[in-house]
């Protein structure tokens, strides 16, 4: 599983963040960070709760 | 075991409802039922995106049309739910019967309207597509000034868009400040400074008396005398849930569709998102969430509710963001007017910062302008259930 981020769409409002620290990360530029690309498969549920979660639908998996 | 499910309203709640059920694994029969003729869509763009230009309608789509014809859903559109029955397990939908197993109601809210205003060109709510839409063809025709009634959120937003597109802009706010009764008026005049150096009209502590004008609007007067011509005016002074439908429903309707904590109004039936009044026991008190979040969330756990037993409460920390001008308001909790409030990281000068608000001891709401970082941290510390000092310490680690 792949996290891909629609950068022209996020707008940085670190839902994803408080779902998955370890993944997601908005630091103090108010920029959003992917820290970790391909979270394994056992983070599946985490992940598309970040998914439908994210107020500007800027996040996708990829298998 | 229910066998099929409906859903009434078509909007964010009930799709994402429908969408928890077939993730699950349900595969019996769900229609989905809304009285817009669009395909689901989302709203938040309505007042940004889509108002500005910057996006066409289609872009606003909840779930691509690829993976909404996966869902398999009995969509039906244009229909409206026009009467119920809980005790026969009976809707009607646009006068006609039909029985139900389980039902979500999920029938949201619809905008308050201007006293003297009904059916007058150039006077405009947003709720709809369709309303978006009409309020950006009359902005780009080029009006020589528009109103906005009400600095909420719709109201400011619509007013940030406006200007951004070389409207001159009038905001009118009865309260002191924007925003005022939910953030506190030390918030509230941060919010007013923005919205002032991005050159909106604001104006505060005045209300609206009159409306002049026949067919066309052509000005409003307001509580100070002053007279605003204008042909072009927005009204944003909140909403009524959708549920005139539900008299004699057998459910109790009051200020919304009253749930208990599990979301659940009568055996078989619950309610999500702006039309549900429910009992959130992290709270203990009957509340009604207008947030985005809470439709996502409250739609997927009351569709679930349907084909539960025994669930965990509904107990969410309220949450919602709102995009003007360049900044980012956030707001975690339920802050009150007596609430201690105190500025924990950035400045309000900067238009960059994030406070607490709290009261007994407790953090009670955590306010961020482009510090989503630290909201979605105190998020979690009210989720926590954090005193007052243990919030302060977690701020001041923040820098």
């Amino acid at each position: 599983m792949r996290i891909v981020v629609d950068y022209d769409l996020c707008e940085s409002n670190a839902i994803c963040m408080d779902l998955a620290p370890d993944v997601f990360e908005v630091r103090d530029d108010d920029f959003l960070y992917v820290l970790n690309e391909t979270p394994s498969d056992d983070r599946r549920e985490v992940m598309e709760d970040a998914v439908r979660r994210c107020p500007k639908q800027a996040i996708a998996l990829e298998d | 075991m229910r066998k099929s499910i409906t859903i009434v309203g078509a909007s964010l709640a009930g799709l994402r409802g429908a969408e928890a059920l077939r993730r699950d694994g349900f595969n019996g029969p769900i229609s989905l039922i809304g009285d817009e003729p669009h395909a689901p869509y989302d709203r938040p763009p309505l007042s940004k995106k889509i108002l500005a230009g910057d996006w066409e309608a289609d872009r606003a789509a909840l779930t691509p049309a690829e993976r909404f014809a996966d869902l398999n859903l009995d969509l039906r559109l244009g229909s409206r739910a026009t009467k119920l029955n809980v005790d026969s397990q009976t809707l009607w939908v646009d006068g006609e019967p039909e029985a139900y197993q389980g039902l979500l109601i999920a029938t949201g809210a619809r905008c308050r309207t201007l006293p003297g205003t009904e059916g007058m060109n150039g006077v405009h709510t947003l709720r709809s597509l369709n309303d978006c839409l009409a309020i950006r063809t009359a902005l780009e025709a080029g009006p020589r000034r528009l109103v906005v009634v009400g600095a909420g959120f719709i109201g400011a937003e619509v007013a940030a868009t406006a200007v951004g597109r070389g409207v001159l802009t009038t905001l009118i706010e009865s309260l002191a400040a924007p925003l005022e009764r939910v953030v506190g008026n030390m918030v509230g005049e941060v919010v007013a400074e923005v919205h002032r150096s991005n050159g909106v009209d604001l104006r505060c502590g005045v209300g609206v008396t009159a409306v002049h004008g026949r067919e066309q609007i052509e000005a409003v007067e307001l509580t100070d005398g002053t007279i605003i011509e204008t042909d072009l005016l927005v009204v944003g002074i909140g909403v009524l849930p959708n549920t005139e439908w539900l008299e004699g429903s057998g459910l109790t309707i009051e200020n919304g569709v009253v749930c208990d904590e599990t979301c659940l109004a009568a055996p078989g039936v619950t309610a999500a998102g702006d039309v549900a009044r429910w009992l959130n026991p992290r709270y203990g008190e009957l509340m009604r969430v207008e947030h985005w979040d809470n439709a996502v969330e409250q739609g997927t756990y009351a569709a679930r509710r349907l084909l539960v037993e025994n669930p965990e409460p509904f107990a969410p920390v309220p949450w919602f963001w709102s995009d003007q001008f360049d900044r980012k308001i956030q707001l975690a909790g339920r802050p009150s007017p007596d609430d201690e409030i105190q500025v924990v990281n950035g400045s309000t000068e900067e238009h960059r910062f994030a406070a607490f608000y709290g009261s007994h001891g407790k953090l009670r709401a955590v306010f961020g302008m482009n510090r989503p970082r630290q909201v979605m941290q105190g998020k979690n510390l009210l989720a926590q259930g954090a005193s007052w000092q243990e919030a302060l310490a977690v701020a001041a680690a923040w820098e």
